[in-house]
């Protein structure tokens, strides 16, 4: 069956803003399905405000809307382009939901729009607790035993039935947000109670606990004529209880026999031909461990996390085979695409083992509970291959890029903890408990009681023993001895760094690697095929291992070659924008002559570790090792370790030593501008303002500096992301521990503090320097007063509140740094402005985060500038940041701070948001209002409540009143907790008390009001200049802002932002949003730089 | 002698040696040196009467992780194993799981190949020797398990190069006789139907679907006569898979041409291949044959495409089928060789794949379905 010829234009739906449980896989997987489109002459229209990603270039999508993903929205863009067909499954939950919307609306009848594959009644039998049970029932597969309630009363009848513990699991919602285990009575009553709120239906499921039972994941793929197989199937090293996406996760499975395997294979697919899929989707089963007895867990109707992470370990394209699934095709008419002969019908052979584990910054966060569980938290993931167990997982937990050389040998590793302490760690797992393993079989806990304590199969464990039993066996070596190079070849086949093998030998990297060079042990590079050699693969997927002896591939050709580095592992900082630098510079290399452009990155998440994009992929470790050893295999011109954020910045200089050619900016001036110190004499040289600063040479030093510049102070590390352990101290005290902090965050260097200075704005250039030519592509403003990370200021392109001197006295700056620097390639710089005079506060010499959204919004590929210049070529356009586009466009950050319980919402110098989205308006408020809805924010309808808090003095309260008033004038109502409403009543605001938390009984309160969502919107400004730990967990201010997340009420906590969203919230009455296409701003540019 | 001292090389008759640890059995074993890329069943796969003859190759490089199970049985046969004792001649791996981790298990793999006298090796690029097979074709080769300790053990070269080209090809040997039953032996489980099983070198597994779907098998031996076959009276005949080069079965493929104008035949594997000769079409070996559990075989009459379990090094040619009353039925994709036949006129069918082989029902248990309904019409 060919394709259905009455497809002609699809709209495809994203998955908008990178939060905790959406991330870039869906950048992959949309990104694929547009490929697989445009391959078949299909006009594609994608709705997905994640400007940041690469399927919102206009290169690859045919139409582009940065608009929210939401069902208004979509029908206005469905009403103004017509398209034949929808496909719902690329864009995560945020896509499916806005989707049944869509159908149960009757818009997508209304305007004849097709749902392509999976049908919304099997989307919503996949979704719906219930539905899912009894259509598993009748396929004969064994769920849990379950009912859902949508009451506590119902929920608590149930579990007696079935029994403590039980799992309330929510449904409707991203990676299990608000389910959890309850072991009582009073412990179901408060995750009901929330999860009832949460739920988009308002219901819970209640389910029996399958505690340790193994976790087993398959992906499925299935077309119109009822073809079925299955791509891949994982194993959790975590057992059931930890929620997949915060599971490790081993491929293919390695404790299952042959009928466990083929057992669930069939079950799976009998329930996905029953469900009637078509395309793609993830099942999710509890296998018993004494038994073969098995249950089903759920089934993700749609691509997801573990689809891209399926990708990625076979090598099989799903997201690009299920699109054309979707429009028609039969698995038997596609080809594989690795080997380019053989049928995509097929389920993909391994000869590796692969390994994900997840990424979490839950230390970023303000009270954030560090335990893993039902509900996913982390923020990345990793993924390595080996040819063994233990040489895959040695790579993993270097990629984590947490600072580790691998499981064993780092410095905490003898840090002394209590076995009740490690006991505890095993049994409730925190983000630290794989390291905890090794410690407790340090201790001498016999693999069986790591076992009972927490599940993992002990033949994980015992992986992990041999490592161990390594470590002991390098500590004790002797390198003279004749048997030592046998022992570091084993040592290198289960893992084990250069660098751990010094710590070993007490010796240093360089040594350990030339001995090794010395006796032969060098990798190899392994080809991924999905036939496991069966058939030559035509593609180079690659990994590299000590588990061969032969290349797989031919190296020995003189083409012109470039390594580029990604950007490892997504964190708070570091996310997709640096992905989509990275595969536009691989695109520019390409464009500009380059034979081979070599990606080396290990995110199984994203469209940089497509093989599609580059001419060779290394799926390897971004450590200086691994790195020499592609540069050795390959002998490229040079690197280039400027476009992957900071993992790769931080490596230019040891990579410089280590003989590599670094491309564009030296490693030498990189260091310059990240090296705290000599940055800031460079500026005093220059004669350019900045904030007073002073290195730490000691605490006492440092502390009478600070008395000099006066408190505030900012305490800023070297060489960090995200503003890790940057912190700003108000005293004495705060500023020891600050410094304390950020020393052993920038082990190897300075740190300093600078003036903070309060009430000024920040701006922004990103740019891009050739030696002569200095582009700027554009200057931003943040919407909120410095102080606020970067990564979480709303930022707008172009400036709204700047006066044009300004502008050219940052335009002139931003000149005079750059060519001190001697940059070669892109920059990135941070301005304070106050009273109109600038100040230099960061100079990064390489991509930002911005990047994406300056390009875009400017209609200048600022990438493929920087390309050029990296490969010795010129800047070949003009532009001046006073060149005025004819609209606006706004970045603001999305939060995932509902997903991390505890979690303060307050914003400070820490970036906290999980990714970012950017609309594109006429003028600054329809860009912005439209960018806060995509990210999630409700705007308060037009009579809505609003609750206002102001801690601090009178002064400080006085500073809410215009705001206030803005609201009255609106028709809001108005409630205030009791010293701000009087503070607001003075001043003629008409405010009714709110009683806060923890006077629970007195009423009203504003627990209640939150709860029975009578209030849509918080303002609540914390004092940040006081002594006071303002996010102590007792303060009210705390407890308000955490309680309107838990119920989903946007919260403001500055008040720029909320001056800013009274704006919109005036002008959205007298104005329609625009809905035009990025395609359709990009023409109205007077220049094409694209 | 202690594991550490034992060693292992594996030696090919291309004078390619690969190097590695030793398990299993201490000795040496030849044979032809073929790779399967099944990333799980072992136990299975080791025990295939198909496999008689070979040293096998693992491509999936962690083998053992979960151990060898006790013989536990259902309907009288041993789950997990496809015969009595392992068939193939020496394992290849990559690396050797000691420390297996699972509810059935009783010993290792290591055990078990000691256990049964045959040799392993682990620890070299299994990689690379698959792609030697893939591009050369399955090789003859030795495979030698020695004390590293004993000097008089060390294998020579020179001897060894020397012993290949001295190697019988096991392919032209009886390998079916090795293994086919020697006295027939009745499963009745009191069905309505009754089918004779000519026993090529039968799995386990065979025997277990009949049975489950009510079938009496009688497991006769691969040369039984016609008429003693039918003296059983059987609803239908199943030819079983098997090992080797089916053009040696002689007096099954007479059997066969015979039977099948009488009764209902199904055959699977080597058993196809005997019926496709039977009736008068060719068979040939296929460079590096089909050995995993994910080749597809596409139905022609319709769509569909299923992922089938296959071992095999021989296959019916294609273009030879013309000539006779059989038909092509599915073919693989891949390489495009046939994958099933069927009669243009009889309920006689042959698949090349296993369509038996898992706990619950597989996609391709149709085939065995279909075999019992065109009895059950008889």
């Amino acid at each position: 069956m060919p394709k259905f010829d009455w497809i002609h234009k699809v709209l495809v739906l994203g998955s908008g803003a990178i939060k905790i449980g959406e991330a870039a896989e869906f950048d992959y997987s949309g990104s694929q399905c547009l490929k697989a489109l445009h391959e078949e002459g299909i006009e594609t229209v994608l709705i997905n405000p994640n400007i940041a990603t690469i399927q919102t270039d206009t290169r690859l999508s045919g139409k582009v809307y940065l608009l929210p993903v939401t069902p208004d929205f979509v029908e206005k863009v469905i009403a103004k382009e017509r398209p034949d067909g929808i496909l719902l499954g690329f864009g995560g939950q945020t896509a499916l939901n806005c989707g049944i919307e869509l159908a149960k609306t009757g818009i997508l009848d209304k305007y004849n729009v097709k749902v392509l594959g999976t049908s919304i009644a099997a989307i919503e039998d996949t979704g719906d607790r219930e539905r899912f049970r009894q259509s598993m029932l009748e396929a004969d597969v064994s769920p849990l035993k379950s009912r859902s309630a949508t009451s506590l009363e119902a929920a608590t009848q149930i579990a007696d039935e079935i029994g403590y513990p039980v799992i309330v699991r929510v449904a409707y919602t991203l990676g299990g947000k608000g389910s959890g285990v309850a072991h009582n009575v009073e412990e179901l009553g408060e995750i009901v109670t929330r999860g009832i709120a949460q739920s988009r239906i308002g219901q819970v499921l209640v389910e029996e606990y399958v505690g340790h039972w193994k976790e087993i994941e398959y992906e499925v793929m299935r077309d119109y004529a009822d073809n079925c197989l299955t791509i891949c199937n994982m194993e959790n090293f975590d057992p059931m209880g930890v929620h997949t996406g915060d599971s490790i996760v081993v491929a293919p499975s390695q404790t299952m026999t042959n009928r466990e395997c083929h057992k669930i294979r069939q079950l799976s697919i009998n329930a996905i031909r029953h469900l009637n899929i078509v395309g793609e989707c993830n099942i999710q089963w509890a296998l018993n461990t004494q038994s073969e007895e098995c249950r089903v867990i759920e089934v993700n109707s749609r691509m997801s996390r573990s689809s891209a992470l399926a990708s990625k370990v076979t090598g099989y394209p799903l997201a690009y085979i299920a699109t054309k699934l979707t429009l028609g095709y039969l698995l038997s008419e596609l080809t594989n695409k690795v080997t380019e002969v053989t049928t995509a019908c097929f389920e993909p052979a391994l000869d590796y083992v692969t390994i994900k584990v997840p990424r979490w910054d839950l230390q970023k966060f303000q009270n954030a509970d560090r335990h893993v569980g039902p509900q996913m938290r982390s923020v990345g993931e990793v993924m390595a291959i080996g040819r063994c167990f233990e040489e895959a997982l040695q790579k993993a937990t270097r990629m984590l890029d947490i600072g580790k050389i691998g499981l064993v040998c780092n410095p905490e590793d003898s840090e002394l903890e209590s076995e009740q302490h490690i006991r505890d760690e095993l049994a409730n797992p925190t983000d630290e408990r794989l390291f905890k393993i090794s410690k407790a079989l340090r201790m001498g806990l016999s693999i069986s009681e790591i076992y009972r304590l927490s599940g993992i199969d002990p033949f994980f464990l015992s992986k992990i023993k041999n490592i161990l039993n390594m470590e002991d066996k390098l500590r004790k070596l002797d390198i003279n001895d004749c048997e030592a190079a046998k022992i570091i070849r084993e040592a290198k086949r289960i893992g084990f760094s250069d660098m751990q093998i010094a710590v070993c030998q007490c010796t240093d990297e360089v040594t350990v690697r030339n001995f090794r060079k010395n006796a032969k042990i060098i990798p190899s590079v392994k080809q991924i095929d999905t036939l496991a050699a069966e058939y030559p693969a035509k593609i180079n997927y690659l990994y590299m291992t000590y588990g061969g002896d032969e290349d797989d591939i031919d190296l020995s050709n003189n083409n012109s070659k470039v390594l580029v580095l990604g950007a490892g592992v997504f964190r708070i900082g570091s996310s997709v924008e640096f992905d989509w630098c990275a595969v536009n510079t691989i695109w520019a290399l390409k464009r500009n002559g380059v034979k081979e452009a070599i990606m080396i990155n290990y995110n199984p998440e994203t469209v940089s570790t497509d093989y599609d994009v580059s001419d060779k992929l290394y799926f390897e470790e971004l450590t200086t090792e691994r790195i020499m050893d592609i540069y050795d295999k390959e002998n490229p011109l040079g690197i280039i370790t400027s476009v992957g954020g900071q993992i790769p910045n931080n490596l230019s200089m040891k990579l410089t030593e280590s003989g590599a050619n670094i491309i564009g900016t030296s490693a030498q001036n990189v260091d310059l501008a990240e090296d705290r110190n000599k940055f800031s004499s460079l500026l005093d040289k220059l004669g350019i303002s900045q904030p007073l600063w002073s290195k730490l040479v000691s605490i006492d030093d440092t502390k009478l500096s600070a008395e000099k510049i006066g408190y505030p102070v900012i305490v800023r590390p070297s060489y960090v992301l995200s503003g890790s352990a940057m912190r700003v101290a108000y005293d004495e005290v705060s500023l020891e521990n600050f410094l304390n902090l950020a020393a052993k965050v920038s082990r190897d260097h300075p740190v300093v503090i600078s003036k903070f200075i309060t009430g000024a704005k920040e701006v922004e250039v990103d740019g891009v320097c050739d030696g002569d030519n200095v582009l700027i592509g554009a200057i931003m403003e943040h919407v909120e007063n410095a102080g606020v990370h970067s990564g979480d200021a709303t930022m707008t392109i172009p400036p709204q509140a700047l006066k044009i001197e300004v502008q050219k006295d940052i335009e002139d700056c931003t000149k005079r740094i750059v060519k001190a620097l001697n940059i070669r390639g892109p920059y990135n710089i941070q301005y304070l402005v106050k009273d109109d005079v600038v100040n230099v506060i960061e100079c990064n010499l390489r991509a930002s985060r911005s990047m994406p959204f300056v390009s875009k919004t400017r209609g200048i590929n600022l990438i493929e500038q920087a390309t050029l210049v990296m490969l010795g070529k010129k800047i070949n356009v003009q532009l001046s940041p006073m060149d005025t586009v004819p609209h606006v466009g706004v970045k603001v950050p999305q939060f995932s701070f509902m997903r991390l319980s505890g979690a303060d919402p307050v914003l400070g110098v820490e970036m906290l948001s999980t990714g970012e989205v950017a609309c594109i308006g006429e003028t600054f408020s329809d860009a912005f209002s439209k960018a806060l809805q995509a990210a999630e924010v409700h705007i308060p309808p037009k009579d809505g409540a609003i609750l206002i808090s102001v801690g601090g003095g009178q002064e400080n309260k006085k500073r809410v009143i215009p705001i206030a008033k803005a609201f009255q004038e609106m028709n809001f109502r108005i409630f205030a907790t009791a010293n701000t409403a009087n503070v607001l009543t003075a001043s003629g605001v008409n405010a009714t008390i709110l009683y806060k938390v923890k006077d629970a009984q007195v009423n009203p309160n504003i627990l209640d009001y939150l709860q029975e969502r009578k209030i849509d919107l918080v303002i609540n400004v914390p004092v940040t200049n006081s002594k006071t730990n303002y996010s102590d967990t007792l303060t009210d201010g705390y407890i308000i802002r955490r309680q309107a997340v838990e119920f989903n009420v946007p919260v403001i906590t500055n008040l720029q932002l909320a001056a800013a969203l009274v704006d919109v919230l005036k002008k959205n009455s007298q104005n329609e949003q625009t809905i035009c296409s990025l395609n359709e701003y990009m023409d109205k540019i007077p220049w094409k730089y694209w | 002698m202690s594991d550490k001292n034992k060693k292992a090389i594996l030696f090919l008759k291309d004078g390619t040696s690969f190097i590695g640890k030793g398990f299993g059995a201490t000795g040496k074993t030849s044979g032809e040196v073929v790779f399967s890329t099944s990333m799980v069943g072992y136990t299975e796969t080791l025990t295939d009467p198909s496999s008689k003859g070979q040293i096998l190759t693992l491509t999936y490089p962690l083998v053992g992780n979960y151990g060898v199970p006790q013989k536990e049985l259902e309907l009288g046969l041993p789950l997990y194993f496809e015969s009595d004792n392992i068939q193939v001649q020496g394992l290849v791996i990559h690396e050797l799981c000691l420390e297996p981790s699972h509810w059935a298990s009783n010993r290792t793999l290591d055990k078990w190949l000691s256990d049964e006298g045959i040799p392993g090796i682990y620890g070299i690029d299994t990689r690379r020797l698959t792609k030697k097979l893939r591009t050369c074709g399955s090789m003859l080769g030795i495979l030698q398990v020695f004390d590293s300790a004993k000097k008089e053990e060390e294998p020579d070269f020179e001897n060894l190069l020397q012993n290949c080209s001295n190697i019988i090809d096991p392919n032209l040997t009886d390998l079916v006789k090795e293994v086919s039953i020697k006295q027939p032996c009745t499963y009745n489980v009191d069905g309505k139907l009754t089918v004779v099983l000519i026993d090529c070198g039968t799995t386990f597994s065979i025997i277990r679907s009949l049975l489950k779907r009510g079938i009496n098998v009688v497991r006769v031996p691969y040369d039984m006569p016609v008429d003693e076959i039918l003296s059983y009276n059987p609803d239908g005949i199943l030819v079983s898979s098997g090992p080797g080069d089916p053009k040696r079965n002689t007096k099954t493929i007479a059997v066969v041409r015979e039977l099948a104008e009488k009764t209902p035949l199904m055959a699977i594997c080597l058993g196809a291949q005997i019926l496709a000769l039977a009736f008068g079409a060719d068979t040939f070996k296929l460079k590096f044959g089909h050995r995993s559990q994910n080749q597809p075989a596409l139905d022609l009459s319709s769509s569909r495409c299923y992922i089938t379990n296959q071992n095999h090094s021989y296959t019916i040619d294609i273009d030879t089928l013309k000539q006779t009353s059989l038909e092509p039925w599915y073919v693989n994709p891949n390489d495009k060789t046939v994958e099933g036949i069927k009669h243009k006129t009889k309920p006689v069918f042959g698949v090349q794949w296993h369509p038996e082989d898992a706990p619950d029902s597989r996609d391709t248990d149709i085939m065995l379905d279909k075999f019992k309904k065109t009895m059950e019409v008889k």
